[in-house]
């Protein structure tokens, strides 16, 4: 940006700017308020969920919302919201572990390729570059078929599609923390070059690490409710968003709150961890 | 510019080795004897020999991998054990229904994209800017295959205007087949015009705050003229690179969505071969996908030096 252009100031006092500065803050507690609730759910479910979410009740087979099952109940007569508050655990799980399960491979790898530099980067950026050329969801599909269905193998099929973009963010903060003065002052001191990265370059590469993880968390749970609705992912009787949808598919004219209600909880549940995501990049980035 | 293009292209090579390795290594992965799995269910004792033979099963993984790139490179991507076709043929098959789609999705995706990111860069912070990032978070935050059963029930369960699945091949029926893509395309246009539309409303902010746009204005030139031909031109080129590289993310991801219509795509293949354990299928469908996406980009590279004479030297 040029330095002699004057940014202009708003000039009159415009409710929509300071509504949108207001909702563009709010996005960090809104995000924050969503994810807590969606990890309260998953953790107390047993004791919120009004039923057991295997449950089959004959008599109440795919009954509309009332009283008894806010959310109505499904093919099998389970209650809907039930398996909703149990399948945060499906979800929350898959998308936590598998940004973990991508951080603990790729940040190493790429901390230390952008560090030492050499054929050992020169490698890694190929091996990278290579793995981004596949869609993310196609390579978590291809691993999960080959590893076979089931949560666990979900995880690691979207763990392993998501770690070259972890080798990637840590390769590039390396190579501009490595550049810094107090680095080369430690090396100066005598520090070896795995303290300078543990101690140094990875604490002050973590801003960026924890927006990215953030966003690949909703990412992730998007993922595995795909994988889920492909048969892929968390197996039958066990809830998850994903197969709920697809059981919800055939029941489209008559009972479509059965697929309703669990794709909003997907959106809402992705928007929480892009809306904190974002939050957190826009105060992160404010150095 | 041709020493450019082949530069460009040479550094994809290594790439599409990497990639296509990492791909037969998924082989490797199975669980098990791998001429089962690659010889389907109840296979006889023959056919297992068959392909011991041919993939050459009993030599060390680097030589199996040579063999296996050498019969790709002939077009032999091996047979569909569910079908007995050999799996190039329904590549050639299915290709041309994913680019129609494909195609659709990102005529519509620009008509909503660049529009929209325009007037919101025109008015920032406005009610308007305001709906234009909600659309975003949206199109970011809904699954595709949700957005695509809700339509179903809007337009085909509820309303009844359009098939709520299938695909008709646009040589025997053109009007039909554009139909049957409609609900498709609007569902792969919505998250692909969300990622555009934000980066076309950053990169019109970009350009309508440089001196020249200033000087355009002082010389009086009409508002509608500097908005399209000083700002959008000059906007475009990040804009195109974008677009490009969304184009063969269209070619590649549209499995959700294909499986959600019943479109017999590229991505319904990959599926189909996931649940039929059609391994040749998968590996297939993921190697041509890197090499589509590998093409994609280096074209995108090539427009970005077409329109940036700067970048052709360094």
């Amino acid at each position: 940006m040029n330095t002699l252009t004057p940014t202009v100031p708003p000039a009159r006092f415009n409710v929509w700017f300071a509504l949108r500065r207001m909702v563009s803050g709010a996005n960090i507690y809104v995000g924050g308020l969503i994810v807590g609730l969606v990890i309260v759910m998953a953790v107390f479910a047993p004791w919120i969920a009004p039923y057991d979410p295997a449950a089959s009740d004959w008599l109440a087979i795919r009954q509309e919302p009332s009283w008894a099952h806010w959310m109505g109940t499904d093919d099998l007569g389970r209650d809907t919201l039930s398996r909703i508050i149990f399948g945060a655990r499906a979800s929350l799980s898959a998308g936590v572990i598998s940004v973990l399960f991508a951080m603990v491979v790729g940040v190493p790898l790429g901390l230390i390729s952008g560090y030492f530099g050499g054929w050992i980067d020169a490698a890694m950026a190929r091996v990278t570059e290579a793995m981004l050329t596949c869609p993310f969801l196609v390579l978590a599909i291809a691993l999960a078929a080959f590893l076979g269905p089931g949560l666990q193998n979900a995880m690691i099929a979207i763990g392993i599609s998501a770690s070259p973009l972890f080798i990637r963010l840590a390769r590039g903060q390396a190579m501009v923390v490595k550049q810094e003065d107090y680095v080369d002052a430690t090396r100066a001191l005598g520090a070896s070059s795995w303290r300078i990265i543990v101690r140094h370059i990875l604490p002050n590469s973590m801003p960026p690490l924890i927006v990215q993880g953030t966003l690949t968390i909703a990412t992730s749970i998007l993922a595995e409710s795909s994988l889920a609705f492909l048969g892929l992912g968390q197996l039958p009787p066990a809830p998850s968003w994903g197969s709920m949808l697809d059981a919800a598919r055939q029941f489209l004219s008559e009972s479509s709150e059965m697929a309703v209600f669990p794709g909003l909880a997907i959106i809402l549940t992705v928007a929480g961890f892009n809306l904190l995501g974002d939050g957190l990049r826009r105060r992160l980035d404010r150095r | 510019m041709v020493q450019f293009i082949l530069r460009r292209i040479a550094i994809a090579i290594p790439t599409l080795l990497i990639i296509s390795f990492l791909i037969f290594l998924l082989q490797v992965m199975l669980p098990g004897d791998p001429a089962l799995a690659l010889a389907g269910e109840d296979p006889s004792p023959q056919a297992i020999a068959a392909i011991r033979e041919k993939f050459q099963l009993d030599q060390p993984i680097p030589m199996r991998y040579l063999t296996w790139v050498a019969n790709v490179l002939q077009g032999d991507f091996g047979m569909s054990i569910r079908t007995g076709l050999p799996v190039r043929d329904m590549l050639i098959q299915r290709l041309p229904v994913t680019f129609q789609l494909a195609l659709m999705a990102m005529i519509l995706a620009v008509l909503i994209a660049i529009p929209g990111g325009i007037i919101a860069a025109l008015r920032p912070n406005s009610p308007l800017d305001y709906t234009v990032s909600s659309f975003t978070l949206a199109g970011v935050s809904v699954p595709n295959f949700f957005l695509g059963i809700m339509l179903i029930l809007l337009f085909s369960v509820t309303l009844g205007w359009l098939p709520s699945g299938g695909y008709v091949p646009f040589a025997s029926d053109p009007l039909g087949s554009i139909r049957s893509l409609i609900m498709p395309s609007i569902v792969l246009a919505f998250a692909t015009s969300a990622v555009l539309m934000s980066h076309t409303r950053s990169a019109m902010l970009g350009t309508l705050n440089q001196d020249y746009i200033r000087t355009a204005r002082a010389k009086g030139v009409s508002e509608p003229l500097i908005v399209i031909k000083h700002a959008l031109r000059n906007a475009l080129i990040p804009i195109i690179t974008l677009g490009t590289i969304q184009f063969g993310e269209l070619l590649g991801g549209a499995v959700l969505t294909e499986q959600v219509f019943g479109i017999p795509g590229f991505g319904k293949m990959l599926v189909d071969g996931v649940f039929s354990r059609d391994y040749s299928i998968v590996q297939a469908v993921v190697l041509v996908q890197a090499i589509i996406f590998l093409i994609v980009t280096v074209t995108a590279d090539i427009l970005y030096a077409v329109a940036n004479p700067k970048l052709r030297h360094q």
